[in-house]
């Protein structure tokens, strides 16, 4: 590139990547506590250990790749790749598995696409399908059961034990993993009216026991980087408003199908609206795309849990909007200053 | 009597983006506008302003008086220069002006006397009385060009609202960009030059009804202004126009004409227009106070208000400095820490330039010097790439896609940079300042603009060439046809001739036939050296146009070297058609 000599503007905001990926990772905070707190040890000890081999993973991508990797290091993109993973992972899955996950993520769908900023799909989400698509059975019943629903869960030692030597051909134990509520739900509601599911004890009293408070630590989450600038409101609240509004035309009726109130605070929808899907590298970029993306996401969350034979499906729809973001960038760049309608050229 | 105010009148509207930015203003504003000092010298170049360069009419050696005029304008575009003090023209001379690149142009070097002697003046207290175009004449010659920064020539600004009727006129007071205080200082201690400034140039323009925007983040100047509005309202009639200071919200690009204009009307600019085609015209408050001085005290612009800011000055302030006055001179009065200093921008942070010499004049556009520690303005972060985090997006104030335009800019795709309205950006720089990749945006667009309009001007330069060919070709043609026609007809003559008069061949015919030949010749010489010189005036202009376009200082003696040549061509034009008329005078 030709050497640009320095110009205006001379002041800058001291804003940087790393700055802002900090800021994720501080924001998944309250999200993580309410996880160990009513799943155990599992998902901190996923975060860490996906968070250390993405970090391991990148330096060895960027060193083959020949970048600087101490300073790339530094925009903490890797890290937060393991963190997604780690916090959407299910707590009790072998180690193995999720490294297949985290490398999946960083090698395949970050750096073979060109690195940072140029991967056309959220490498977290990337890593997350390869490993649903590949170990369906592992990937539903690592669940852990939520404190207060059982006998109580497992300890440190126990967790670490199961994650890093279990057993690979029966991953379940039972009386410590338990199915998730919205796979429950959509499975007994079939056979049984509201009434009934909801006496199990994966709902506990409000509406889902354990999930409600994830989703409520990340919806905290979430408004601290909304409030910090971090991200913008246009794709959680179109993501959230579009689940929303196809749970009501579609689900209003409990007795037939996933109610909104589980839609909302089971799985992981509060994830996937303020921290996933605002992935800036693969998301839509204007204002008005960006609405549409989270609407599309929200939509296809709504289509897959209900009509599909996934219970949760953040990862599929992330992706499946990836594919839509440069006809959605097309259609939707704003009007710029002084012209009656955007130019759609390129 | 006076300004009745609509109730509510203006409703403050946002504009899309913007930042809001530490001001860093308090600095320079602990003292009132100091004088700049009696430098030893001056230094005046001769393009202080956007357009044509003015073109001297002193000599070296001459002595001239406080306001004389030293170079004329040349053209509507083109804004003269004054002599700011009495003394001795010493050098008219390139040297370096204040420019990014360090490059250098004429300038009018004036070694002051310390008299202070001013030339005649013609004071006008009634301005009321003047035909506008009276008004308007006195602005042109008083070399006012937009003191806000922009450097636009004033006259040539009024006279745009010509056929048009203003409904507003804006005056601009916002000084949105960070460590500027000129403006903020000239409204607290100069609010009445202002007013009477306001009132001459609505009268000028017949404007329906004035404006004054200030941004929140100036109570004293507001208060000032407010005060002198209300002192004009009681005892005043100049001020015969609905008048109100409207206060706008402060955020940064919120003194660009065109998010101005935003903001106090809700409409837009529509492309390629002047906000004279809607009917506002917005002027900076120095400016219409420097049209108020220029008008009724005959002053022309001899000075203006700069504020000296930056961490290595130990005092700064706002100076009021003569034109030409070296920033190396005021630095030093503002006690600069020379070690200290890391840059040095002259206008702000946000939109100013690094010089790279102290050794320049104020000029009429110099509104800020920031001598800069390096505490004060670290280096730039190292690029890294773009991560579409949208941010340049949501703070651009002309609603562009500029991680789009980088994506294009970067990949030399320029021409759909340009479709996704490249030259829309206002080089504002609100997109680099949130940067979190820390992407020079700026650089970046500045340098695809530079490419397209490096390429248009070729394009413009291969049509002519094209069109010269064209007409040539038709001509030769034409000249081949005409020929070929006297051919015939003489053919067609011997024939008669012949069967009239078998005996009598050739010889009467002799004489004309050779005549006929010897034309040519001449001509087809005359053509030909006419041809050449085309050629060399086709690539004077390129030449010229490049130069312009880069500002070169060789750009006048290009000009007159044009002159020159155009005269030339001339001439053969005129001894080509004299060749020709006798032959064309023998063609049937
Ligand atoms: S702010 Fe910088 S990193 Fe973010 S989209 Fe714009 S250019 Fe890219
Ligand atoms: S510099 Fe240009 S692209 Fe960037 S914010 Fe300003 S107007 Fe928009």
């Amino acid at each position: 590139m030709t050497f640009i000599a320095r110009s205006s503007p001379h002041a800058f905001s001291g804003n940087s990547t790393g700055r802002l990926m900090q800021w994720v990772m501080l924001a998944s905070v309250p999200g993580l506590l309410a996880q160990t707190w009513f799943f155990g040890w599992g998902n901190l000890i996923n975060v860490l250990w996906c968070m250390a081999l993405a970090v391991g993973a990148e330096a060895v991508m960027l060193r083959i790749r020949k970048r600087p990797v101490r300073w790339q290091l530094e925009d903490c993109t890797a890290l937060v790749t393991g963190l997604l993973l780690g916090l959407s992972l299910p707590p009790l899955l072998p180690w193995w598995i999720s490294a297949l996950a985290v490398i999946s993520a960083i090698v395949m769908a970050k750096h073979l696409y060109g690195g940072l900023g140029n991967n056309p799909f959220n490498p977290a989400m990337v890593g997350y399908a390869v490993v649903l698509i590949s170990f369906p059975l592992a990937m539903t019943t690592t669940w852990a059961m939520p404190a207060g629903a059982g006998d109580g869960g497992l300890s440190l030692w126990g967790t670490l034990v199961q994650i890093f030597a279990g057993s690979a051909s029966s991953p379940a134990i039972d009386g410590v993993t338990m199915a998730t509520p919205l796979d429950l739900y959509k499975q007994q509601i079939h056979r049984e009216l509201a009434s009934t599911v909801t006496q199990h004890p994966a709902f506990g009293d409000f509406v889902a026991r354990g999930w409600e408070w994830v989703n409520l630590g990340f919806l905290a989450g979430g408004l601290l980087l909304l409030w910090r600038r971090i991200i913008t409101w246009h794709i959680p609240v179109s993501f959230l408003a579009a689940l929303a509004f196809m749970a009501l035309l579609f689900g209003w009726d409990p007795d037939q199908s996933v109610p909104l109130s589980l839609h909302l605070l089971a799985g992981g929808t509060m994830l996937g609206a303020f921290f996933i899907a605002t992935d800036p590298v693969s998301g839509a970029t204007s204002n008005k795309g960006k609405l549409v993306y989270g609407a599309g996401i929200g939509a296809l969350l709504y289509i897959i849990r209900a009509w599909g034979s996934y219970p949760d499906a953040v990862a599929f729809a992330v992706l499946l909007m990836n594919f839509a973001v440069p006809f959605i960038d097309h259609y939707t760049q704003p009007r710029s200053y002084g012209h009656q309608k955007p130019r759609r050229v390129s | 009597m006076n300004s009745p105010e609509q109730p509510g009148a203006v409703q403050v509207q946002d504009f899309p983006g913007g930042i809001v930015l530490p001001d860093n203003k308090a600095q320079s504003l602990q003292q009132p506008i100091r004088p700049g000092g009696l430098p030893p010298e001056l230094w005046l170049p001769l393009q202080q302003h956007l357009g044509q360069p003015a073109i001297t009419v002193v000599s070296e050696g001459d002595r001239v008086l406080k306001g004389q005029l030293l170079a004329a304008a040349q053209g509507p575009d083109s804004v003269p220069v004054h002599a700011p003090t009495s003394g001795l023209i010493s050098a008219i001379a390139q040297r370096a002006v204040p420019h990014p690149s360090g490059m250098s142009d004429w300038c009018i070097t004036l070694i002051p006397d310390g008299e202070d002697r001013w030339r005649e003046r013609q004071p006008l207290p009634a301005y009321l009385e003047l035909e506008r175009d009276q008004l308007l004449a006195r602005v042109h010659a008083s070399g006012i060009a937009g003191l806000g920064g922009s450097g636009f020539a004033t006259g040539r600004k009024l006279d745009s609202t010509r056929g048009h009727q203003i409904h507003q006129l804006i005056l601009n007071g916002v000084e949105c960009e960070p460590y500027i205080t000129a403006d903020q200082a000239l409204m607290q201690e100069r609010a009445e030059e202002i007013l009477e400034g306001l009132a001459l140039t609505a009268h000028l323009i017949e404007a329906k009804q004035c404006l004054i925007a200030i941004e929140d983040n100036k109570p004293a100047a507001i208060q000032a202004m407010q005060g002198a509005l209300a002192r004009h309202r009681e005892d005043n009639s100049q001020l015969q126009r609905p008048t109100e200071i409207v206060v706008i919200p402060t955020k940064y690009p919120s003194g660009g004409e065109k998010q101005l204009i935003q903001m106090l009307t809700g409409q837009e600019l529509p492309h390629g227009t002047l906000p004279a085609d809607i009917g506002i015209l917005c002027h900076n408050v120095a400016t219409v106070a420097a049209i108020y001085r220029a008008v009724v005290h005959d002053e022309p612009l001899l000075s203006r208000i700069i504020t000296l800011t930056g961490e290595a000055l130990a005092d700064p302030g706002n100076r009021e400095a003569l034109l030409g006055t070296p920033i190396n001179y005021l630095l030093q009065q503002a006690g600069q820490d020379q070690a200290a200093t890391r840059h040095l921008i002259m206008g702000g942070p946000m939109m100013g330039f690094e010089l790279p010499s102290s050794q320049v004049p104020v000029v009429k556009t110099s509104n800020c010097l920031i001598a800069a520690t390096v505490q004060e303005m670290p280096p730039a972060p190292p690029a890294q790439t773009c991560i579409r985090c949208g941010q340049c997006e949501q703070v651009c104030p002309m609603t562009l896609l500029p991680q789009q335009l980088l994506w294009f800019a970067q990949g030399s795709e320029h021409h759909k940079a340009e479709q996704h309205n490249l030259f829309d950006c206002i080089e504002c720089g609100a997109c680099a300042y949130v940067c979190p990749s820390h992407i020079p945006l700026v650089q970046h667009y500045r340098h695809s603009k530079g490419v397209l309009r490096k390429e248009q001007a070729e394009q413009a330069s291969a049509n002519r060439a094209r069109e010269r060919f064209e007409q040539r070709q038709a001509r030769l043609e034409r000249e081949k046809a005409e020929k070929e026609a006297r051919r015939q007809a003489r053919a067609e003559a011997r024939k008669a001739r012949q069967s009239e008069t078998p005996a009598a061949t050739g010889s009467p015919e002799q004489a004309p036939t050779s005549a006929e030949i010897a034309a040519p010749v001449d001509t087809q010489m005359l053509e030909q050296r006419r041809e050449q010189a085309m050629a060399k005036r086709e690539e004077l202009l390129e030449r010229l146009s490049a130069a312009r376009d880069q500002a070169l200082a060789s750009t006048p003696q290009l000009e007159r070297a044009l002159a020159k040549h155009e005269q030339r061509l001339a001439a053969l034009d005129q001894k080509l058609a004299d060749a020709r008329t006798p032959a064309q005078g023998q063609t049937p």
